[in-house]
């Protein structure tokens, strides 16, 4: 009964979708605020119908309905209630339905959220984000009905993968998914001022607080992503270049850009044409990470059933959003003025420069991913791009990247004295250069340029935020002070400082672990002691263990630093019955300086096991650099300055009061 | 009002290709290699640099080659899958590291276990090319007269194997 209720509510909240796009934007031309006011009532209920289809999936899996052919595919009677739960989105057709789900809650939200906006641009918006919902319900009932009934019914299901039986993978596509789908109201406010001619900083102030969410959102599902793979593949990687890592980061770059541009166009005026084409970018990244993976163009590590349907269906979906927006843009962009002059030198000019890298390394991670495809298309046979080219593009670009983000914040607005900049910034430079010089001698093990450069570039980082935050200071003495700044208008500095910092922590995880880890495969026998990086790994056998689900080998290392006792780890060996592969389940020692990590490989017999051993210095620098971007952005977000001025925007007319705005 | 529609340009002409690429279905079999001789080649061994590996090896059997590397996470998937299929004695499966580096490769067959005959070190991805590797892992199937049959793209999993490999390999032995 649940299966046809949830057929039932995506059909009724596809109708609402169709009724969503059309009526409002109708309104809005020929202003009539009735049917206006059609927008804030569908986007609720498309979003109520969209949870009820959700429920009972859910419904599905917890009652083990093995009739509803997903969840016998996913579901199975001895899974933990929290993997029932999660095998929801463990596979395609549900996770395209918690993608819509939460499609119509930003929708929601907007509906909520934007009473204050004059009721043409949010009918507008509505309609917009109306629109991308109709496409997506249509691909999910003509290709990937979730709800699609197996007869005969199988007594016992199928089960989720057991590589996605892990907390990290039951809250990481959630959160990827809030994050790329957040970038459609980015989208759909930058559609709705294309079409309403009007891109002044009252959109981009507008635009702000929702593409940082969704930013915040994706930079948390890519860190938690990162950490997955770390622990459960086993072999102590943290990112792969895969093309569904690309599909991930490449908005996120996009995004980054965006937040950046948006700053500017609301503080400034400037930069319009390129904001809106960054909005656009950013939800089209989005979306085409979506074909690549869904479609079956590219291999991938992450095995989602492909079905060429499908790829038709999401490429047409593609062209029609994608392509209609840019011919939206190519028509309206030409008719937008210019907004505020800066000179050269200017703070203008280097979040330029940084939008331009960032959506240049996006560009060549694209090209990176699709290039195989390409080349195979032009009948030049096939090819690989692997792992290094996508190193080596990075680590050339980067560094640009991080040497201006630390002038960056410094410039001032539209115009700075070169001299002044340079003498203010010349020690900080001076400094760093001599770090990253020292970090590159070759005196110590483990120094190379690389490992210079990112040191360096790292507390160029520090230290340029340091000095920005001691002008902040300067005439603001004491906590109090600094308290009233941040409850104020100095809270999206403070933000700035914060995610900026995380940049510089991210950056120093990567270049130690990078350049000082160590890894051995060694061959033990109970008893046995290998020393790697100065710690004593002593194996004390392996004994069978039963989990819920699973048979699991699991192994006992007893680590000692000299001849103190420090950690005992558990890597573990899971079989979760025939037809599956085996998961390693490594076991860590987590410290802020170093992870030890052991994973089990094979057994050898006699007792004997071979055991991965790893050293990961600075490795957790990575993710708590992701936490601080996320927290900054939250900072950011949580600006009062947006809620303040919304109330008196309530009143006042729409647009160019504030264009000029405060430095 | 050219630069506006540079974007649209862009976007029209991945799409194309993205249009074209779905037809040709990366898990598909590739065509231009099928039913052709094995490409030459002669690669240094990656247990010992000194010996040699190359098609003359393949020849005479039927045999798999596995294109592989220490980078590529379905690899390490598929590794399983391999090495059971060497316990079953059915098949040799013979190497190809791609683009990868000797210690690492080498730890990996020792911890995992070495499910392979003889593995030739493709250190630059030269011969790779010939065989017309589009990414790791692939894995061709040989028959006795050197000629390729049929190509796996991604990892080998336990239904490929007995739904496609082993009715293959049946068949290739049972040829003359």
């Amino acid at each position: 009964m649940s299966g046809e209720l949830g057929h039932f509510a995506l059909i009724l909240a596809l109708c609402l979708a169709v009724v969503q796009a059309t009526v409002p934007l109708a309104g809005s031309y020929t202003g009539n605020r009735t049917w206006m006011s059609v927008g804030p009532s569908t986007a609720t209920g498309q979003f109520v119908f969209l949870a009820i289809a959700f429920g009972a999936l859910m419904q599905g899996f917890l009652a083990d309905d093995f009739s509803i052919r997903y969840v016998a595919e996913n579901g199975n009677t001895q899974l933990p209630v929290i993997y029932k739960v999660s095998a929801v989105w463990g596979a395609h057709e549900g996770s395209l339905l918690l993608w819509v789900l939460m499609l119509s809650g930003w929708g929601m939200a907007v509906a909520l959220l934007s009473r204050h906006l004059p009721q043409v641009m949010q009918a507008r918006v509505l309609s917009v984000l109306g629109m991308v919902a109709i496409g997506f319900l249509l691909f999910m009932l003509f290709t990937s009905n979730p709800f699609e009934r197996l007869y005969p019914v199988p007594a016992e299901g199928r089960s989720l993968n057991p590589l996605l039986q892990d907390p990290g993978l039951a809250v990481h596509p959630p959160l990827l998914y809030m994050g790329y789908v957040g970038f459609s109201v980015a989208f759909a406010f930058a559609l709705a001022a294309l079409l309403g001619g009007k891109l002044d900083a009252a959109w981009a102030r507008w635009s702000r607080p929702w593409t940082t969410t969704a930013w915040i959102f994706l930079t948390l599902g890519i860190t938690l992503g990162s950490w997955w793979a770390y622990n459960e593949l086993g072999w102590g990687g943290w990112w792969f270049w895969d093309p569904v890592e690309n599909a991930s980061f490449m908005p996120w770059l996009v995004g980054t850009a965006l937040i950046h541009s948006l700053a500017v166009t609301e503080k400034r005026g400037a930069f319009k044409t390129w904001t809106v084409l960054l909005a656009i970018a950013a939800f089209s990244m989005s979306l085409l990470g979506t074909f690549l993976v869904r479609s079956g163009v590219l291999t991938s590590v992450h095995a989602f059933a492909n079905d060429p349907a499908r790829g038709v269906f999401i490429l047409a979906f593609l062209s029609v959003v994608v392509g209609g927006s840019l011919a939206i843009y190519a028509w309206r962009a030409p008719h937008i003025r210019g907004g505020g002059r800066f000179d050269f030198v200017s703070r203008e000019t280097f979040l330029l420069a940084n939008n331009v890298l960032l959506v240049v390394v996006a560009a060549l991670i694209l090209l990176g991913t699709v290039f195989p495809l390409i080349y195979d298309a032009l009948g030049w046979g096939k090819i690989s791009v692997g792992f290094p080219w996508f190193n080596k593009m990075f680590v050339t670009f980067m560094p640009f990247l991080l040497l201006l983000m630390g002038v960056g914040p410094l410039a001032r607005w539209k115009h700075h004295d070169p001299a002044d900049l340079v003498r203010r910034l010349r020690l900080a430079f001076g400094v760093s250069l001599a770090i990253g010089i020292a970090f590159a001698l070759p005196v110590y093990q483990g120094a190379s340029a690389l490992m210079g450069l990112g040191i360096g570039l790292a507390a160029w980082l520090l230290l340029s935020l340091w000095l920005a935050v001691r002008d902040r200071l300067k005439h603001r003495r004491g906590a109090r002070a600094v308290l009233r700044d941040l409850t104020t208008q100095g809270r999206s500095f403070y933000a700035m400082v914060l995610a900026h910092l995380g940049v510089a922590v991210t950056l120093i995880g990567i270049t130690l672990v990078a350049n000082l880890e160590a890894e051995r495969d060694v061959r033990m026998a109970p008893g046995h002691t290998y020393e790697l990086a100065g710690y004593g790994f002593r194996f004390d056998g392996v004994r069978n263990v039963q989990g819920p689900n699973y048979l699991a080998a699991r192994g006992t290392i007893t680590v000692f630093d000299g001849d103190r006792q420090i950690a005992v780890l558990h890597p573990e060996k899971r079989n979760y019955g025939p037809g599956t592969m085996p998961m390693t389940e490594s076991g860590i020692d987590v410290g802020v300086t170093r992870d030890l990590y052991a994973s089990l490989g094979e057994d050898l017999g006699g007792g004997e096991w071979a055991v991965r051993l790893y050293y990961k210095p600075f490795v957790r620098w990575i993710w708590a650099g992701g936490i601080l971007m996320a927290l900054g952005g939250l900072l950011a977000v949580s600006d009062p300055r947006y809620r303040v001025r919304v109330r008196r925007r309530s009143t006042a007319t729409a647009g160019e009061a504030l264009a000029g705005g405060r430095a | 009002m050219l630069r506006y529609l540079l974007p649209l340009g862009i976007f029209a002409a991945l799409a194309g290709f993205l249009a074209v690429g779905l037809k040709l279905d990366p898990k598909e079999v590739p065509s231009p290699l099928i039913g052709k001789p094995i490409p030459e080649f002669v690669l240094p061994r990656l247990e010992d640099p000194k010996r040699r590996f190359g098609s003359a090896d393949l020849k005479g059997q039927v045999a798999l080659l596995n294109v592989w590397a220490t980078w590529c996470v379905s690899c390490r998937a598929e590794h399983q899958v391999l090495q059971a299929l060497k316990e079953s004695g059915v098949v040799p499966i013979y190497g190809l590291d791609y683009k990868d580096e000797r210690d690492k490769a080498l730890r990996w067959l020792q911890v995992l276990g070495n499910p392979y005959e003889a593995v030739a070190f493709d250190e630059k991805g030269r011969a790779a090319i010939d065989w017309g590797v589009y990414g790791t892992p692939e894995t061709f199937v040989i028959d006795k007269r050197g000629i390729i049959r049929h190509k796996f793209i991604g990892p080998l999993t336990e239904e490929k194997v007995e739904d496609i490999l082993l009715p293959l390999v049946r068949k290739l032995k049972a040829e003359t």
